[in-house]
């Protein structure tokens, strides 16, 4: 048969470099670097702590979920409630809060109903065999309007300090949502690249039938990759709450196409099978920085909208092409 | 010779369907037995009793002479019993290593993966079948004939005592499957056994030592190779002998030339291709796996685009651009894909029936005039035996014999003059193939031409007026009904040295 040449042992590092080169990530990062460079010689501001830190916290959030976004999209599935998630958690922690409980309970009870909000789409979409768009649109819903009850369609104020410091703290002079991010990709995409449990996913997201004929407890991956974003969904909005040192019902609101759209930019596909932690994290900041850059040069809002989805757009046309390309080269 | 996997009294049915009926079955160590039957037969089913997928009602098994007890497909690969699909299960984003030890990667004491142990160890298991082929790279970026390779290696990376391959040639190429019989052969010398379902029955002459027969879910017999030839496991599978298969051609043919193309090329793909076809004729296109004869149909169709040549119908140049143009010249292309790219799987029969011609089932202001679709649909349900309690019912309900059958139905619905037929029969059981010879011979005889594409060298032979073969996109010979021969087709199947140096001179 005519086959590829190998090259199992003792790969050159030309072959590693290249290898590297090729990754979406690389070429992601190339992007990023080559934006903020274009950014620090048009604006004065763009290269200034303030206006990194701005960025950095505003993309906390989502790089945040996006890790469990992408986990998600990889074993096939897709989450549509994370943003009311996110309002969620943060309106019940405020709500215990203001009832006087102290903030590691109100915090743990916020973490507990949105993975709640993950055990009941992941149980809906893997032994119900509901269709996932559906299930977790339906919970958007419903979620928005629990919240609306809850919080009797007003905001939870005056948050105790106790609580508020985990989203307003500084370690060197850096606010804590920064680091809890960089700690959570770090961990993120060295599990989801190098343990057995993590790349179930993969194997689900490319073939579930011949998943479940490998031994993968199928179902139950599945549950926990939901219960997994809508956890980090609780994260956020716990960080974001105590940032802002209330909770809105409204906070969140189209943050899961955003979401959906860094991974996808970062190399994942809504078929699943694809994507990586890094590449995720990385699309993510790649929005956060063009968000800010157009901000800065006086882009107007409408015409911000159109260019985000538009580079959505244009990443998968290059990855349909590319992945043409190669397998013609053959 | 010991017996190494024993079925008893298999039972299992389906609603509705009693798909194995008390099977027993034998398989000897190092043997491989082959395991015949028409669709429908009851050979998968059984098969995936015996590889863990499904439990089944009744009877047990014994492997190793002790009784054993499957909940899954992993229990039966613990045990020893490993099983390829058909179809592929290969995730296209992971490295060929990762594919093969799906879920049994080497990991350390915390559930990380190794990765360097991983891809050794690949490198290692591919040498042994001698593949030149990197751990590391994407699947995506394989064949498909490639992937399937893999997809058996990675059964046979499990070690199992006993391998079930179904079909596993099926979108192989001739090199591919020598490949594959090789290592069959090396393994079993090994020790290990093999059940091997084939619709081919050549191939188990080639490679089988015995062949089991199985009809209607029930076990017809086991016979030694030698003893029996292909007409012999024919009756076996159909209860009956089928005399002529094929049918007799009807017709004088005409001397004119009623369809006809000239230097059709795609670049790239296929070059000079100029045939001539007359009413009533049928004109073969044989060839191997990948000789582009489906990028010919299709381009004639107008899918793909042609990079020139000119195609007549009744000594006119036509245009075609489109497939709807293509149907507005009463042409028909039937696919080889009818799953994909032939029917709407999910929609009710009379609907698929139609698509094709649904401009002529509305009514006034484009309305679809139901209950006139409704009695047609009856009608060539009736014709072609499409058997279904009513035209509702999902066409993804039926049989592959019944798909393909609505799929020629359907065609039929232009009143097509050229009819394109892409493997006419592939996946589709005996009874129901010879009602759809019987069919294109009746077209035929109602004055269309068809261009019949197909890897079935005995259908070709048995059904064409002539047989044009094509190799890497060029006709590399022409052979005229008296000659027929497979060992001719199938040397100029193979290539001609003219042809090649063609198509690089492009």
């Amino acid at each position: 048969m005519s086959m590829d040449r190998e090259g199992n042992t003792g790969r050159s590092l030309v072959e590693r470099v290249k290898e590297v080169i090729a990754q979406r990530e690389f070429s992601l990062f190339l992007v990023l670097v080559l934006l903020s460079i274009f950014m620090t010689s048009s604006s004065p501001v763009f290269f200034t702590w303030a206006n990194a830190e701005a960025i950095l916290l505003a993309l906390s959030v989502d790089a945040i979920i996006a890790i469990g976004m992408v986990v998600l999209l990889i074993s096939g599935g897709l989450d549509l409630s994370v943003g009311s998630t996110l309002a969620l958690t943060g309106v019940v922690t405020g709500l215990m809060l203001n009832a006087g409980q102290p903030a590691w309970i109100a915090i743990l009870l916020g973490l507990i109903t949105a993975a709640l909000v993950g055990l009941g789409n992941g149980l809906l979409v893997a032994r119900l065999k509901i269709n996932p768009f559906i299930t977790t649109l339906g919970m958007a819903m419903m979620l928005r309007g629990l919240l609306l009850v809850l919080a009797k369609g007003k905001a939870v104020l005056n948050l105790p300090e106790s609580f508020t410091v985990i989203g307003q703290g500084r370690l060197f002079s850096v606010q804590y949502p920064i680091f809890v991010m960089l700690a959570l990709v770090i961990i993120g995409e060295i599990l989801v690249r190098n343990t057995r449990f993590f790349r179930q996913s993969y194997y689900i997201g490319g073939n579930e039938k011949a998943a479940r004929l490998s031994g993968i407890n199928v179902d139950l991956v599945k549950i926990f990759n939901y219960c997994l974003v809508a956890a980090l969904a609780g994260v956020a909005g716990l960080l974001i709450t105590a940032r802002f040192g209330s909770s809105s019902v409204t906070v969140g609101s189209g943050l899961e196409l955003r979401v959906i759209t860094a991974t996808i930019i970062g190399g994942a596909s809504l078929n699943g099978g694809e994507g990586s932690v890094l590449g995720a994290f990385l699309g993510a900041a790649f929005m956060a920085v063009l968000a800010n850059s157009l901000n800065l040069l006086g882009v107007d809002v409408y015409w911000q909208n159109l260019i985000t989805g538009l580079i959505l757009i244009v990443a998968v046309v290059i990855d349909v092409l590319n992945e043409k390309r190669k397998t013609e080269q053959k | 010779m010991t017996v190494v996997l024993q079925a008893e009294n298999i039972n299992k049915s389906f609603p509705g369907v009693l798909a194995v009926d008390h099977v027993s079955l034998e398989l000897e160590k190092g043997e491989i037995l082959a395991l015949v039957g028409e669709n429908g037969a009851g050979k998968s089913t059984l098969t995936q009793i015996l590889g863990g997928a499904i439990r089944p009602d009744g009877g047990r098994i014994l492997l190793d002479g002790r009784p054993v007890n499957f909940n899954s497909s992993a229990d039966a690969i613990n045990a020893g019993v490993a099983m390829v699909f058909q179809e592929l299960s290969m995730v296209g984003s992971l490295s060929v290593a990762e594919n093969i030890f799906a879920n049994r990667q080497p990991v350390s004491a915390a559930n990380f993966v190794r990765w360097r142990d991983l891809y050794r160890q690949t490198g290692d298991f591919l040498k042994r079948f001698d593949l030149d082929l990197d751990p590391r790279r994407p699947v995506k970026y394989l064949s498909m004939g490639q992937q399937q390779i893999l997809e058996i290696l990675k059964a046979i990376s499990t070690n199992p005592k006993v391998l079930i391959l179904d079909e596993p040639t099926s979108s192989l190429t001739e090199s591919e499957t020598k490949f594959l019989f090789a290592n069959i052969r090396r393994l079993q010398q090994e020790g290990m056994s093999f059940i091997y379902i084939t619709h081919k029955l050549f191939e188990v002459f080639q490679i089988a030592s015995r062949a089991a027969v199985m009809r209607d879910g029930k076990y017809i017999g086991t016979r030694g190779v030698t003893e029996v030839d292909e007409n012999d496991l024919v009756a076996m599978m159909v209860g009956r002998k089928i005399s002529n298969l094929y049918g007799q051609s009807e017709k004088k043919k005409e001397k004119d030339a009623f369809f006809k193309v000239e230097g059709l090329q795609s670049i790239g793909l296929f070059h000079d291709i100029s045939f001539e076809m007359q009413r009533g004729e049928i004109l073969g296109l044989a060839g191997l796996v990948g000789a582009r004869r489906t990028e010919i149909g299709r381009a004639i169709f107008g899918v793909d685009r042609l990079d020139g040549g000119r195609i007549f119908l009744n000594g006119k140049e036509l245009r075609i651009r489109n497939p709807q143009q293509a149907i507005r010249h009463k042409i028909a292309y039937l696919t080889e894909d009818r799953k994909n790219l032939g029917l709407f799987l999910n929609m009710p029969i009379r609907e698929n029936m139609v698509a094709p011609a649904l401009r002529d089932f509305t009514g006034a202001v484009d309305f679809l005039d139901r209950s006139r679709l409704r009695r047609y649909a009856w009608k060539k349900m009736e014709e072609f035996s499409i058997d279904s309690p009513s035209s509702g019912k999902k066409v993804l309900q039926l049989s592959g014999g019944n798909q393909q059958k609505c799929l020629v139905a359907m065609w039929m619905s232009i009143d097509p003059q050229v009819i394109i037929f892409d493997e006419p029969t592939r996946g589709v059981d005996v009874g129901a193939r010879a009602e759809i010879y019987q069919k294109l011979r009746e077209f035929a005889a109602a004055g269309a031409a068809i261009l019949m594409i197909s890897s079935d060298l005995p259908e070709l032979i048995g059904m064409c007026d002539r047989i044009l073969v094509i190799h890497h996109g060029c006709i590399s010979g022409e052979v005229r009904q008296q000659d027929f021969d497979e060992k001719i087709i199938l040397s100029y199947a193979a290539g001609l040295q003219d042809c090649a140096d063609k198509m690089r001179a492009l």
